[in-house]
């Protein structure tokens, strides 16, 4: 149990080193980022703002992640909130409560997962033209959802799924941190983890060996989906209207970047949902830092690209590659190799 | 003999010759040249990044950076014609030695670094609209009068139809696609790449020198398009042109080229693209059809493609035993 919880810790070292490093900058920039207040009944503070602002990457990170693992990606997600978001508002202006807005949303999600699920697995279309179908498609879907407008909604139930707080916690931190302890648990604490892993590595061998790759690959674009719908509604909620054209607007190309900031591979195989969830909060730290240190918004952008090109080029095979045979040469020990050769993701 | 390589090729422009016969029986004013030339003046830029965006996707990369390319090169000349007192021209070949070395920058971190070119021309894509945002976040007003000297350049066909200059510039990419394409060794070897990497090596293809060149192609078209794009609408802005590379990834595909690389045609683009602006025009006549289902048709057209493609490949398989038995007894 000890090895279990030194491995994952191990696995999850430069994610947290990055972490710690853009949280560092954050607090050089702004010297009360620490500080958290209790006030008028919630939280205040920049830390829990990152932790807030970062729910929709997180959560589409968590499906994104299992995508990946398969060897997939995930492209349509941004439209996919953006019908979940619609559905969700249209559901509320009828006069339902938001127990049936949310039921609707995240149907429409898994309905959407479930085509590219399919599309997948039972057409054998690469994942990334199968999932640009729905990427292209979406945004007009949920126009026509919306009827071109920007839908509001005044329904306390929905609106407090994005805006409202739980015990003074705000309530997108707490789905997050649910839904990614539930899945990682789902994933790790039986085999299944490790049959999304083999259909990533070899999905010939796996279903040589006897796993039920279709039905577990239109599972995880299932769950993406289904993801992806939530964060639709928390986005939704939170501004207390659907906006199709905005709404999820180039997520999905945030959660692809977290998945790969937290180490895993696009080319499937291992992976941990914790690093994926430590990435998105890596890339809304890099948000966080560019707003507080006051600099003119239009270098946002051209920062962050430079920050997450560093963090790439340091995480690069080649580099990994470099790195470990300077490590190696300097320090001989017969077990050092051996340890490292496991830890690569092949 | 048809070849099957060819079928993808062949549908895609009797789907276009169907669909123009049928918008031109419900409304006889498309078939005037006027609404051909502002096919080809409307789709120019797109059209242009779209031949860069099929070299990549034939090599079986992909390049997400094309819009903000264009959006960077429209900002940046507007802003240095705007600021300082140099010819167009010359402008016109600063920005495309840029972007053509911005395009080749990505293509050596793809093959030095050995990243997915997803991720880096992801990256590629936030830095060129974030070095956009940095020259101006405004909409800059181009107005020198060179840029007028080459609008009003068109040639009048009978009809009122005015085939610009920006159309013609995007035929003349075409045809230099085509002949790169099929016609020299660098065509050549983007398609061993698409075939396979390590075919490739072994075929010795040299492939540090054909990424990049791949790329700075691509990004050089995207220069290019931006520089048409400014040309179509006088000015520069740093929020245009978003999403474009989605557009242009759906006209290769709806062009007849695979994804995974290696299969397909330039000139399949071009039509994908025309059926892409007739949409559009389409429903500019109609009138009463809501925008939006600009893009769910065009979603549907892309599913319909993307199976096209499965089922053909899945026929060549199936009948390629049978085929070479064939061919030992006769």
């Amino acid at each position: 149990m000890t090895a279990h919880v030194h491995n994952t810790f191990r696995r999850i070292t430069p994610q947290l080193i990055i972490l710690a490093a853009v949280l560092l900058l954050n607090f050089m920039v702004f010297p009360d980022f620490f500080r958290i207040e209790f006030q008028n009944g919630r939280l205040f503070g920049n830390l829990i703002d990152v932790l807030n602002r970062g729910a929709p990457t997180a959560l589409l990170c968590i499906g994104m992640t299992l995508v990946i693992a398969t060897r997939g990606i995930d492209l349509s997600v941004g439209a996919v909130m953006a019908i979940a978001g619609a559905v969700a508002a249209s559901l509320a202006v009828d006069g339902h409560g938001w127990q049936v807005a949310l039921t609707g949303a995240l149907a429409v999600g898994a309905l959407c997962g479930m085509w590219n699920g399919v599309l997948v697995a039972v057409l054998r279309i690469q994942p990334i033209v199968a999932t640009l179908v729905l990427m292209v498609a979406g945004r007009g879907i949920a126009q026509l959802v919306t009827e071109g407008t920007i839908l509001t909604f005044l329904d306390p139930g929905l609106i407090h799924l994005g805006a409202g707080t739980i015990l003074g916690i705000p309530t997108p931190i707490l789905i997050w941190i649910a839904l990614g302890l539930a899945v990682t648990a789902a994933v790790r604490k039986t085999a299944l983890g490790m049959l999304i892993e083999a259909i990533g590595i070899n999905e010939s061998s796996s279903r040589l060996a006897g796993i039920n790759s279709r039905v577990l690959i239109i599972s995880v674009y299932l769950i993406s989906g289904v993801c992806a719908a939530l964060a639709g509604v928390i986005v939704a909620a939170d501004i207390k209207g659907a906006d199709a054209n905005n709404a999820g607007l180039w997520l999905e190309l945030d959660a692809i970047l977290a998945v790969v900031i937290g180490g895993n591979s696009l080319l499937g195989g291992r992976f941990s949902i914790v690093a994926s969830l430590l990435g998105a909060l890596i890339i809304q730290s890099v948000n966080s830092v560019i707003l507080l240190s006051g600099m003119p918004p239009e270098f946002n952008l051209i920062i962050k690209a430079l920050i997450i090109i560093a963090i790439l080029v340091i995480q690069s095979p080649t580099v990994k590659h470099a790195l470990y045979i300077l490590r190696a040469s300097a320090e001989p020990q017969p077990s050092e190799p051996i340890k490292e050769a496991k830890e690569s993701p092949q | 003999m048809i070849r099957s390589t060819h079928l993808p090729l062949l549908i895609t422009i009797a789907t276009f010759v169907l669909a123009y016969t049928l918008c031109a029986s419900q409304y006889p004013a498309m078939l005037s040249t006027r609404v051909v030339a502002n096919l080809l003046t409307d789709n120019a830029f797109l059209g242009i990044a779209a031949v860069g965006m099929t070299f990549v996707i034939l090599s079986g990369g992909i390049d997400l950076s094309i819009g903000s390319v264009i959006a960077f090169t429209g900002v940046f000349l507007a802003v240095i014609l705007r600021d300082t007192s140099i010819h167009p021209l010359f402008a016109f070949v600063l920005v495309l030695a840029i972007t053509i070395s911005f395009g080749a920058a990505m293509g050596a971190m793809i093959h030095y670094l050995e990243m997915p070119p997803f991720i880096v021309t992801l990256a590629g894509m936030f830095l060129a609209r974030g070095a956009a945002y940095v020259l101006s976040t405004d909409s800059v007003p181009i107005t020198h009068e060179f840029y007028d000297t080459l609008q009003s350049l068109y040639w009048k066909a009978p009809g009122g139809g005015r085939f610009r200059l920006t159309g013609i510039i995007m035929l003349l990419t075409f045809l230099a696609g085509i002949i790169v394409a099929h016609r020299t060794r660098f065509g050549q070897n983007v398609y061993a790449l698409g075939g396979g990497l390590s075919t490739a090596r072994l075929m010795g293809v040299p492939l540090a020198r054909t990424t990049i060149g791949i790329y700075a192609t691509s990004g050089g078209l995207a220069g290019l398009a931006g520089i048409i794009f400014s040309l179509y609408t006088s000015a520069g802005y740093s929020l245009a042109t978003v999403g474009v590379e989605l557009d242009a990834i759906a006209a290769v595909v709806i062009g007849g080229t695979l994804l995974t690389g290696g299969t397909g045609f330039v000139a399949g683009t071009f039509f994908g693209i025309l059926i892409m602006g007739l949409i559009q025009t389409f429903i500019v006549f109609d009138g009463t059809l809501s925008s939006w289902w600009t893009k769910i048709v065009i979603g549907g057209l892309l599913f319909g493609f993307i199976l096209l493609q499965k089922g053909l490949t899945w026929a060549t398989t199936l009948r390629r035993k049978p085929a070479t038995e064939f061919a030992a007894q006769s």
